[in-house]
């Protein structure tokens, strides 16, 4: 018995870390509409280590993942539905004189 | 140590922290919700107001920001680092890595304080004094409404884990703990990591866009 941290913890301090470094230094780069795609990315990779190694998801059987990925799952109807209504209007926003 | 013993509906502590973590990734489904509508509202003001967006954002201080995503990010560490300990002993060490986590969770909170002066002195906190250059004005005044909702329940879900952790690492120093029972270990640490899981959402939407366009 040790006291010092589990490998896969640390690594995983020490990659988060890495990638908070590695999305400030590419989110001054002119990269277009791709700065919003690589921050959202990194941002993810971000999410499922904390998810699979912080709040050990990757130890746990499939009822306790079904029970953590079930609001992600609603949460993407929400943004999938209401992404439908917002891009496929002719104007949006509205027209100042209507505001 | 008392020998722990599990509830009287549960046959083995085994199946109670089983039940506990259940229950706690129930209530993060419900918090998921929570934060999700008020991100949709930002995504949808985004696509609407993108530039004003992009003005509001470098407008915010990066530095803080950066270095509050890397203090949660830590505290996160050791809280993982003291659900893995628990099971096996050390309880003042699970205690010590408890309690650093909650003061980090503190420091995170103090910045966060500085950063709403900051916006205070530069006009930007909408119906209270909002000015900005005009182009960029309905937009900007949508973002930082967002920006003070959005990281305002957060900093309520920091000072709200803050609280529990300590109350964890009080009992932690007790020898509340051991192998056999540590769920309020494992169980605040999926809610304290939750938070962290939301603020790095919150960084990459408040902090980064627009940088490159300075």
């Amino acid at each position: 018995m040790t006291w010092y941290p589990p490998r896969m913890v640390a690594l995983s301090w020490g990659t988060l870390l890495a990638l908070l470094a590695l999305t400030v230094l590419l989110a001054y780069q002119p990269l277009g509409s791709f700065n919003t795609v690589i921050a959202l990315a990194i941002a993810t990779v971000k999410a499922l280590i904390v998810a699979a190694i912080f709040m050990e998801l990757r130890e746990r059987g499939g009822l306790m993942i079904a029970f953590a990925a079930a609001g992600f799952f609603w949460l993407a109807i929400l943004l999938w539905l209401a992404g439908t209504d917002f891009l496929t209007r002719p104007q949006f926003p509205p027209p100042a004189s209507l505001q | 140590m008392r020998e722990a013993q599990p509830g009287f509906q549960y046959a083995t502590l085994v199946q109670q922290e089983q039940a506990a973590q259940l229950g706690m990734w129930t209530f993060l489904a419900t918090e998921v919700l929570f934060f999700g509508g008020l991100i949709l509202a930002y995504c949808v003001y985004r696509y609407g107001y993108a530039s004003d967006f992009a003005a509001a954002s470098r407008h915010t201080e990066i530095v803080i920001g950066t270095l509050n995503t890397a203090i949660l990010l830590t505290s996160s560490f050791l809280v993982a680092w003291a659900a893995a300990l628990v099971k096996v002993g050390f309880d003042r060490l699970v205690a010590g890595l408890l309690t650093g986590a909650a003061l980090l969770g503190l420091i995170f909170l103090g910045l966060k304080g500085y950063e709403y002066r900051e916006e205070y002195r530069e006009h930007l906190v909408p119906a209270v004094n909002f000015a900005f250059e005009a182009a960029h004005a309905r937009g900007a005044a949508l973002f930082f409404m967002l920006y003070f909702v959005l990281t305002g329940l957060h900093g309520l879900h920091v000072a709200i884990g803050v609280v529990v952790l300590l109350a964890i690492a009080r009992q932690a120093s007790g020898g509340a703990y051991g192998t056999r029972y540590h769920s309020p270990v494992t169980v605040a640490g999926l809610y304290w990591h939750f938070v962290d899981l939301v603020w790095i959402f919150l960084f990459a939407l408040i902090y980064l866009p627009g940088r490159s366009l300075a």
